[in-house]
This record gives structure tokens, C-alpha cells and sequence, in this order.
């Protein structure tokens, strides 16, 4: 078999050496009537011509989102990826490295992971980030954990404008740990007011912005009021490039700071791998999850980098640790910087805008259709439409005609009596040919 | 807690290392940060200026620099590639971490996870468009349960880590709904437990009791019998142990759990050990995460991202958490909201790590009933073939047993040289080693637990031992040099840890000006 | 006059009046490697014998430092938030970690002195 590089005669040589009969005495501790003497319902090994074969043919069964025009966001987004990513992070030393416990022999991982903090810092506007979470939603709800634990409260507050996912995986793991949630309901237009659900019981609010129907939240007046009871703000977003054109939740007086990166570098993956991006103010940094690299000297004097404050970590804590969180997000950060470094400050900002021309253009060709209409005052590449028709209907209807329309929002959330909402999004990917198709096929469904 | 500490910073002046002018040693090589040589300015990617538009941004637009540099595309692949020529990895050479199950990654993998029906697709597109997504969640899905033997599996978890988690969880929700959820609120954990153990289980509120192995270095029925009673919902036990040994009263601790009403979790980490010879439900496991990343080849990626689906036995199953795929009639769906089901909620956004799964059904279809059998029996040879060919220099904490799949020493034999195990994992590194796992388990002073995998050859171990044997006798012999400075010809020499805990500097910052 | 005194999870008291200093022997700073952080409690904080009133830690473990005696809290080290090193370098001397108020002397007949304490680390060894 093509991976196994033992043959008979080296097994037999290995036995031998061990002083075993045979292989299955080194089983001999599994419970006799529990030792299987194969594996039943499966099939045999595969050459990888035949695995290619079987998975192309799975693989063919899906609309390719860069086949068709494509408008969905809503918590993943398409964009460009250069080639060079891809091919960087395919290198052996990058791909088939492990956690960078060796410091030594392991600061290339290291190096890439102190730019990655270093760029999430700034992006956020925070003081310090760690190596990465799995992905904005358990980071999200990892931040309503540490904001428990600075303010000794446990109560925390979810916009209605967060993605509704988000709100669920926070809810789970609240309920699990006993701790309360407020779930405003879901705010459409940004009108809700956050402040007035804020007490002395609050440990922390949870805002998106851009949020889950594309509004841009000023955040600075909700941090004043957290910040006046005592409690903490928890900024989250799920689209990182906006942060090329949006004012970072930093500079309006965020306390930590949680998002998705699967935008920059990263491919939609069908939901996953994605990137936990989680940033805080230095002086919090102790009841950060995650792991942290950090600068240090090596014996000879020179620069190096290492995993450090790890006290705060599961295999130290155990028990008492800040979260029991082991593997971060490392290629897919990986990733995430090697593009953003290829973007720079001024391609960032310029992807940004080019995202916001195109959702800007869209929303007029749509708006423009009878019966649509655009819900947003502000937005950044993503915002809502609500037409005569169910939304889920609709989007089936615009598949059919071959164009992925957005997300209903009564998939995400069914009993909100928002059946009628679409949350459709924008990217550089998005030529004019296909907002023009989207328009006239939207049309036609109406 | 954790008390065994060890030096943190080196602690001699070396004999200096031959200079050059770029800090350089011919492929040796040195890199700066992109802060330092990349301008805001740069990029290596060419974007459009769009036309003249109306924003809609409000009054939120970003003003002021952001401190992102960029670098056209030949210098940051130049720098990059500089920077990777720094890490070991599996693919340059043998890996022997314990419990992280460094076997080979499959190229195969990487080309079918790249196919743009797999990659190129969003977890919210209409559900007519992704049947091939769901079939290969499903596909794999129904794999993993035919190899444990389980009910039901919760696809959704991105690590192993979040699988304990989800799997406590399920056990919570279980004991909620028989009403116990006040008064079972207490997990048994062995000390030799990973610490993501105790951390899940005290993340939902579950206070951790001990539970002693035996001097036979597994855990006996008797003893949970004894540490069991009203207030325990579960058991935390890893089957194979992180002290490389199957937990041959498994059978006994599980019916103990049942017979009180609590639940058993088991920790797969160490599954790769006996994958087609056993399977957890027929032990009496009723949850237990299994790490992609480690038995079923997914690459580490230098520290992640991993996926630890949990496999349920029927006791738990209908507590599993959305979403999960449904199969019924003509197409495949996915049931996303809980509704009136007993699921107990969601554990992240979307449907799990779905390009993991694609690596890892191509492994497992590569494989088939008869590789995965054969892998099995291949890294339990390699780890006994290592324990007996290394027996005789190192001590191993109990006897001469045969182990399964990792083998397990401590520092007892290291005593009279004035050396640690820090030490001789250091010396390995200039042999071209990466390091096993040390000073895990804690339950043995100074462990080495050593895992070979089944991706080794014969030469490749063979080499691998007589290097051990030739450092072991070395430091024997009290040949301190070679092991208290190392290493020696690494990229960087031993850092200072206690520096970068006291000052900590977590991300670059522009100098002052003079 | 002031007499110190141990508990076997290798903290120290040294009375003085009905306000007792505390901190970790020297074998404990051995042990623990360099002392990166310590945490240290709130001022008026109030502990029975025992629990766990403080946290050392070093760059690979973290210590439970618990109440050798009952008591509150009636200063804290500043030095030692500052340069958690002096553990290391003097750790029953400018290394102390916080000093309280003896609910119960009588609690400190139940320590070791000195050379019971040095008896019972060559128990250990």
C-alpha cells in the first residue's frame, strides 16, 4: 500500500526484535470477544486514480460558486486569492509542520505567526491579538467568556444585529455553563437600543458591525454606555476586508475584539477551515484565550520568537485554564497574512473600495426593480432586500436560473417572521455582466 | 495544577559562532519582519480604481493608516520561503511526538480538497446545489461510525479540543433531561489526562475528581468504583492512555459508569492505535472525539486547523448538536435548527471543517478496511520495535510491558549524568530530530513518549534508534557538551523563555525616532 | 521575635506580632524555574488556613500558593508584581508575597519549623 512503507520481511525482522509471536500479541490487551478480525462494511484500499475518481464525481455534484454569479455572503466570503498563497502555503515546511513547541526549530512558524498578530492588531485597532481561534463564531463566544472573567459578571447581551449563528453557538455554550444571555431580537435596521438592556449585571455587549444585514454600526456610543456600567464592549465582524473602509472597532472604544478572516486568503471551504481573529487591550491579555507568540533572545543575542504567557493555557491550567482551546487556525492565518502582506495597506484599501463600488452599484440596479426594496441606510459589500416574495422561494427560483442570489434570512432564523428579507453581498469577484445578470434575472422572478 | 517547571533560559556563554556579514550561513538562513521591509505603499497585488461613486458608507469610513505593509509578489515569495526553510516538518523527517500522530500527509489529499466543487462552494447556497458536499459529509460520516461502531456522529466540532467540549456537553444535556443536572455535576479525570480534559469539563461547569491509575499505569475498575457515586456524570478516560497502554479494564469501567448512571468519554487522540482491531462501542464508549489531524492524516499546518468530529453511542445520540445531515428519499438535507429535537444547540457557525473532510475521506477511501487494519498494526509494531530496541539504556515507568502505539519513558535513567530530558531532547534537534513529546503525561518525572507512526520505514527507525542509543550513551558517559548548550546548529539556539514571559512583546511596533 | 514557619505545600509564615509574612521556600522557587507572574490577592481579601490565596507562576507551570494560616490580607508585595524574579533570587527575604493578619496563632503550632521543614525536603529527595 502506497503510505505504508513496512514490508513482510521488515515486519517479521520487528516481531522478531520484540519478541512477539506475532502482531496481534502486541493486541493481546484489547478484551478477547471485542478484537476484530476485520473491518466489515468497507471496502478495500484504493489506488488514488479511483479516490480521484469517486471524489471528482461527489465534487461534480456541487454548483461551483465560481461558476455562476454569485451574491452570497452572510458570515463567508468570496474573493480573489493570488496564486502565490496557495502555492506558499503548500510548502512542506508550512503544511506538515506541527505547533511550534520547539521554538529552535520552528521560527518560521513563529516569525509568520508574530506578523499575523501584528496585522490583525492594527487592522482592529487593539493593542494586542493572539495566533488565531478556529473561527469568528467560537471566538465570539470565547470573548463573552473572557469578559466574564474580567468583570466577575455573567450576563451577556447580544445585538440583534449579530449573525444569528454566532448568537446560537454563544447561547449554547452560555446555557451549558450556566451563565445568562439577553438575545436581542433581530434589528434589521439598526435601530435597536443596546444601552437600555445594559445594568450593573452586564458583563459585556456583543455588537457586529458590518452587521448581519450589512448596516455599519457606530459602536462608540454603545462602549460608553457598557463602559458606564462597568461592562465591557465585544466587537465583532464577519467580513474582514471591510476593515480597508470602515473605521476599526478599536479606535470606537472596543474592549476585545472578535471577527472572521476567511475573507482574506482563505477559500469558502464549504463552511470550514476558517480563522478565529481575537484582539484586546495588552492589559487583558492574561485572560486571553489562544495561544501568543512573542519576541525574545536566543543564546547568541539574536531576535527570535517563541509561544509565550502560556500559563494561561489547558496543558498548564488544565482545569483553571482560560479556555481549553489547543489547536489555533495556523495555516489558514498562515494564509491570511501571506495575502494581506501581498495586498499592503494600499491594496487593502483599495480592494475595500472596489467592494463597496460594486455593492453600491447593485443595490441601485436592484432597487430599481419594482417590488424590491433596499433596506440599508449604510453598508459596506453586503445589505438586505425585501421583495413580495419568500426569500427562500426566491433564491431556489434564481438558482434555478442560474444565479446564487444571497442568503434568506429565514434560513438562519425561521420563526422571525422575516421570510421576506434577502442579505445579498458584493465582491471584487463580482463583474458587471453578473450584476447585471442578477438584476434581470431577479426581475424575471418577480 | 501543573508544578514541574524547568529552566526557561540558557544558561552558558557558548564558544562563538563564525560570523558573516548578512547574518547569513550559506542556506542558513536570516529574515526580517515584513514590518521592516515592506512599505504601506507596495503590493503584489494590482486591483482596479474604481469610477467615481456615491458611498455608502456614512459617516464610517476609515481615516488614518492602518500600519499594513506590503511587498510585490517576488519579494514576499522570497520571504516566506525564507521563513519556512526554518521549520522541521514531516515531510524533511521523522516526527516522534506522542499523542499527535505525525504520520505522513498524503498528497492526494491536498489535490482533492483543492477540486472546485469542494473548495469553491459556500455553506449557505441553496441545498439543490450542494448535494456532492453533503454525500461526502454523509460518506465520511457513516466511515467513522463503521469504524467505531457508534449511533450517531456530530460532524461539526473544528478541533479536538471543541470535540471534548461537544461531547460534555451532549452528556450534560443527557442529565438535564433526566432532571440530575444539579446533583451530577462531577467528571473523573485521570492525572494523566491531557489537559484539554479537565478544561472542557470546567468550561460547562463540571468540577474535576481525580481518578489514580494503578502502578500498572492503567486505570482499574475498582478504582472508579470507588472514586463513583451520585454526584458523577461522566468519565474522561483516553483509550490507548497517554502512557501508550490500552486500558484492558475498559469493559469493567464502562459498565461501572453505566451501572451508576453517569456516562463515558472517551478521548481519541490515540485512536490510530486500533483502528480495525476494536471499536469504542463495543467497549462502552458513549462519546468520543476523533482527531482528524492525527489518525486520519489531515496536515498540522504548523498548529492547526484540525477537526474533531464525536461519534455517539444510542444513549447520547439524540442529544448530538445541529447541524448534521439527513438522508432520506431522493436528496440529501441538513437539519440546521434544533426545533423540538433533544440536540442541544450549535457549536459554530456553518457545518464543520469541511476541507479536513475531504482530506480525511481520501485517506480513509486510500486505505480501505484492509490499509487501516494494516496502518494500525504497522504503528504498534513501530512503537514496540522502538521500545525494545531502546530498553535497555532508557527506563520505561512500568516494566518492560509491550505498549500500543507510543512508547513512554522517563528521566530515572538520566539520574546520576546531571542531565534532564530537556537536555536530550535538545541534543536531538542537531541530529536532525525533532524532539518526542516531554513532560507529558505528568504523572511521570521527565516523560518521553515517543510515537514513530506507521509512515516509517524500517531504515527510517532503525536510524532513528541508533541515534537514541548513540545520544543515551553519550549521556551516560557524562559527554555533558553535547547536550546542555543544545542545540548547537539549529536556526536559533536555546531562547530565553523567562524574557519573553516577563517582557512580553506580542507584535511589532514602529521604533521611536532617535 | 519572628520565627518562620512551613507548610508541606512549601509556603512560609514569619510572624511577627499577630501579622504574619508570607511566601514560597527556596525549594519551591527551585522547582518552579524562573517566576514569571504572580497573582497576587486583594487587599482586605479574607482566607481560612489552607485556600488558595494567591498564584505563582513560571514560564512552564503555574503554583497554587495557599493560606498557610487563617487570616486577611493586610498588605501585598508590589516588588514582586513588578519583578516577579525576586522569588528566585530571594525568596524569603524581598520575595515575600503578602502578609496577614493571624486570625488564630494557635494555627502555627501545626507548621514546621525550620528543621522539621529541612527533614521533611530530605523526605522528598
Amino acid at each position: 500500500m502506497r503510505y505504508l512503507p513496512l514490508d513482510a520481511s521488515d515486519r517479521a525482522l520487528m516481531l522478531a526484535r520484540v519478541g512477539a509471536a506475532d502482531i496481534d500479541a502486541l493486541f493481546s490487551d484489547i478484551p478477547a470477544d471485542k478484537r476484530l478480525s476485520a473491518l466489515l462494511d468497507m471496502p478495500g484500499s484504493m489506488s488514488e486514480l479511483e479516490v480521484e475518481r469517486a471524489l471528482t464525481t461527489m465534487a461534480a455534484r456541487n454548483v461551483a460558486a465560481g461558476s455562476v454569479p454569485f451574491f452570497l455572503g452572510a458570515g463567508a466570503y468570496r474573493h480573489h486569492i493570488p496564486a502565490s498563497v496557495d502555492h506558499l502555503i503548500q510548502r512542506s515546511e508550512f503544511l506538515t509542520s506541527y505547533t511550534p513547541y520547539q521554538p529552535e526549530i520552528a521560527q518560521g512558524t513563529l516569525q509568520a505567526l508574530f506578523e499575523f498578530q501584528t496585522q490583525v492588531a492594527a487592522l482592529t485597532g487593539m493593542e494586542v491579538a493572539n495566533a488565531s481561534m478556529y473561527d469568528g463564531s467560537t471566538a465570539c463566544a470565547e470573548a463573552m467568556l473572557m469578559a466574564h472573567r474580567l468583570t466577575r459578571r455573567k450576563k451577556a447581551v447580544l445585538s440583534g444585529g449579530l449573525h444569528p449563528q454566532y448568537s446560537d453557538v454563544a447561547a449554547t455554550l452560555a446555557e451549558m455553563a450556566g451563565d445568562e444571555i439577553v438575545r436581542m431580537s433581530l434589528d434589521v435596521r439598526a435601530s435597536e437600543d443596546i444601552g437600555a438592556e445594559i445594568d450593573d449585571s452586564t458583563s459585556c455587549v456583543i455588537v457586529q458591525t458590518p452587521d448581519f444585514f450589512g448596516n455599519l454600526r457606530d459602536l462608540a456610543p454603545i462602549a460608553a454606555a457598557a463602559h458606564a456600567k462597568g461592562a465591557l464592549l465585544v466587537a465583532v465582524f464577519t467580513e474582514a476586508v471591510s476593515l480597508g473602509a470602515v473605521r476599526s472597532p478599536g479606535e470606537m472604544g472596543a474592549d476585545i475584539v472578535v471577527g472572521e478572516g476567511q475573507s482574506i486568503g482563505n477559500a469558502l471551504n464549504f463552511g470550514g477551515p476558517y480563522l478565529g481573529l481575537f484582539a484586546a487591550h495588552l492589559k487583558h491579555v492574561r485572560q486571553m484565550p489562544g495561544r501568543l507568540a512573542g519576541e525574545t533572545l536566543d543564546a547568541d543575542g539574536r531576535r527570535s520568537f517563541v509561544l509565550t504567557l502560556s500559563t494561561r493555557e489547558q496543558h498548564i491550567r488544565r482545569e483553571k485554564a482560560t479556555s481549553n482551546i489547543c489547536t489555533n487556525s495556523g495555516l489558514c492565518a498562515l494564509a491570511f497574512s501571506i495575502h494581506l502582506t501581498l495586498l499592503g495597506e494600499a491594496g487593502l484599501r483599495r480592494l475595500a473600495r472596489v467592494n463597496h463600488a460594486h455593492a453600491v452599484d447593485l443595490a441601485e440596479r436592484l432597487g430599481a426593480i419594482g417590488g424590491v426594496s433596499m433596506l440599508n441606510e449604510t453598508f459596506f459589500n453586503e445589505f438586505t432586500i425585501r421583495t413580495p416574495r419568500n426569500a427562500r422561494a426566491l433564491v431556489e427560483d434564481l438558482a434555478s436560473r442560474g444565479v446564487i442570489g444571497g442568503l434568506p434570512v429565514s434560513r438562519l432564523a425561521p420563526d422571525a417572521g422575516l421570510d421576506d428579507l434577502l442579505v445579498v453581498a458584493a465582491t471584487e469577484l463580482n463583474s458587471a455582466a453578473d450584476r447585471a445578470a442578477y438584476a434581470a434575472a431577479l426581475a424575471q422572478c418577480l | 495544577m501543573n508544578i514541574q517547571g524547568r529552566p526557561t533560559r540558557p544558561t552558558q556563554a557558548s564558544p562563538a559562532r563564525r560570523g558573516s556579514f548578512t547574518g547569513n550561513r550559506a542556506l542558513d538562513m536570516e529574515e526580517a519582519l515584513i514590518f521592516e521591509t515592506g512599505r504601506l505603499d507596495a503590493s503584489g497585488v494590482d486591483i482596479e480604481h474604481p469610477a467615481p461613486f456615491a458611498s455608502r458608507l456614512g459617516g464610517h469610513a476609515r481615516a488614518g493608516e492602518i500600519g499594513l505593509p506590503g511587498l510585490t509578489e517576488p519579494e514576499a515569495v522570497r520571504h516566506y520561503v525564507r521563513l519556512s526553510r526554518n521549520n522541521y516538518s514531516i515531510d524533511a523527517g521523522l516526527y516522534p511526538l506522542g499523542s499527535c500522530t505525525m504520520k505522513h500527509n498524503p498528497r492526494l489529499n491536498e489535490k482533492m480538497a483543492r477540486l472546485p466543487g469542494f473548495c469553491d462552494v459556500h455553506p449557505l447556497q441553496p441545498i439543490s446545489t450542494v448535494q456532492g458536499a453533503l454525500e461526502l459529509i454523509d460518506t465520511l460520516a457513516r466511515k467513522l461510525l463503521t469504524m467505531t461502531g457508534m449511533s450517531a456522529v456530530a460532524m461539526s466540532p473544528k478541533a479536538g479540543a471543541h470535540g471534548e467540549l461537544c461531547g460534555m456537553m451532549a452528556i450534560k444535556a443527557a442529565i438535564a433531561a433526566r432532571g440530575e443536572e444539579k446533583t451530577r455535576n462531577v467528571v473523573l479525570v485521570p492525572d494523566s489526562a491531557h489537559g484539554t480534559n479537565p478544561a472542557s469539563a470546567a468550561l460547562i461547569g463540571f468540577s474535576v475528581r481525580a481518578v489514580p491509575a494503578g502502578a500498572d499505569g492503567v486505570v482499574s475498575a475498582q478504582s472508579v468504583r470507588a472514586a463513583l457515586g451520585p454526584d458523577v456524570a461522566a468519565i474522561m478516560l483516553t483509550n490507548p492512555n497517554t502512557c501508550g497502554l490500552f486500558e484492558r479494564d475498559i469493559v469493567g469501567i464502562a459498565d461501572a459508569m453505566h451501572e451508576a448512571g453517569a456516562y463515558f468519554y472517551c478521548d481519541g487522540a490515540n485512536f490510530n492505535a486500533v483502528v480495525g482491531k476494536t471499536r469504542p462501542g463495543d467497549l462502552g464508549v458513549d462519546a468520543m472525539h476523533i482527531n482528524l489531524h492525527k489518525t486520519f492524516s489531515t496536515p498540522h499546518g504548523g498548529g492547526g486547523p484540525g477537526a474533531g468530529p464525536v461519534v455517539f453511542s444510542e444513549r447520547l445520540a439524540s442529544f448530538a448538536p445541529v447541524p448534521f445531515v439527513v438522508s432520506g428519499g431522493e436528496a440529501l438535507g441538513l437539519v440546521e435548527h434544533a426545533g423540538d429535537s433533544r440536540a442541544f444547540g450549535r457549536m459554530s457557525a456553518f457545518h464543520g471543517q469541511m476541507g479536513m473532510f475531504v482530506r480525511a475521506l481520501a485517506f480513509i477511501l486510500s486505505h480501505g478496511a484492509d490499509g487501516l487494519r494494516q496502518a494500525s498494526e504497522d504503528a504498534v509494531l513501530a512503537a514496540n520495535y522502538v521500545r525494545a530496541s531502546l530498553g535497555d539504556l532508557m527506563s520505561a515507568p512500568f516494566g518492560e510491558r509491550t505498549c500500543m502505539h507510543e512508547v513512554l519513558f522517563d528521566d530515572r535513567w538520566l539520574k546520576d549524568s546531571g542531565l534532564t530530558t530537556l537536555d536530550f531532547a535538545k541534543a536531538m534537534i542537531d541530529e536532525g530530530y525533532h524532539p518526542m513529546t516531554v513532560y507529558f503525561p505528568l504523572v511521570v518525572h521527565g516523560a518521553m513518549l515517543i510515537e514513530p507512526t506507521e509512515s516509517e520505514s524500517k531504515a527510517s527507525l532503525d536510524l532513528f534508534i541508533m541515534t537514541l542509543r548513540d545520544l543515551a550513551m553519550s549521556a551516560l558517559a557524562g559527554e555533558r557538551e553535547r547536550f546542555v548548550d543544545a542545540p548547537l546548529d539549529a536556526p536559533r539556539r536555546r531562547l530565553d523563555e523567562t524574557r519573553a514571559a516577563r517582557q512580553p512583546i506580542l507584535r511589532w511596533t514602529k521604533p521611536a525616532p532617535a | 521575635m519572628s520565627e518562620i514557619r512551613f507548610t508541606k505545600d512549601h509556603e512560609y509564615v514569619r510572624v511577627d506580632g499577630d501579622v504574619g509574612t508570607v511566601g514560597i521556600s527556596d525549594h519551591a522557587q527551585q522547582q518552579l524555574g524562573d517566576v514569571v507572574f504572580v497573582e497576587l490577592p486583594a487587599l482586605g481579601a479574607k482566607f481560612d488556613k489552607g485556600a488558595g490565596a494567591a498564584v505563582v507562576e513560571s514560564v512552564k507551570a503555574a503554583s497554587d500558593i495557599f493560606a498557610p494560616v487563617s487570616g486577611e490580607v493586610v498588605a501585598v508585595n508590589g516588588d514582586v508584581d513588578a519583578e516577579p524574579g525576586l522569588i528566585n533570587q530571594d525568596a524569603l527575604g524581598r520575595g515575600w508575597i503578602m502578609k496577614i493578619k493571624l486570625a488564630d496563632p494557635k494555627e502555627l503550632d501545626g507548621l514546621m519549623n525550620q528543621s522539621d521543614y529541612d527533614a521533611f525536603l530530605q523526605t522528598l529527595a
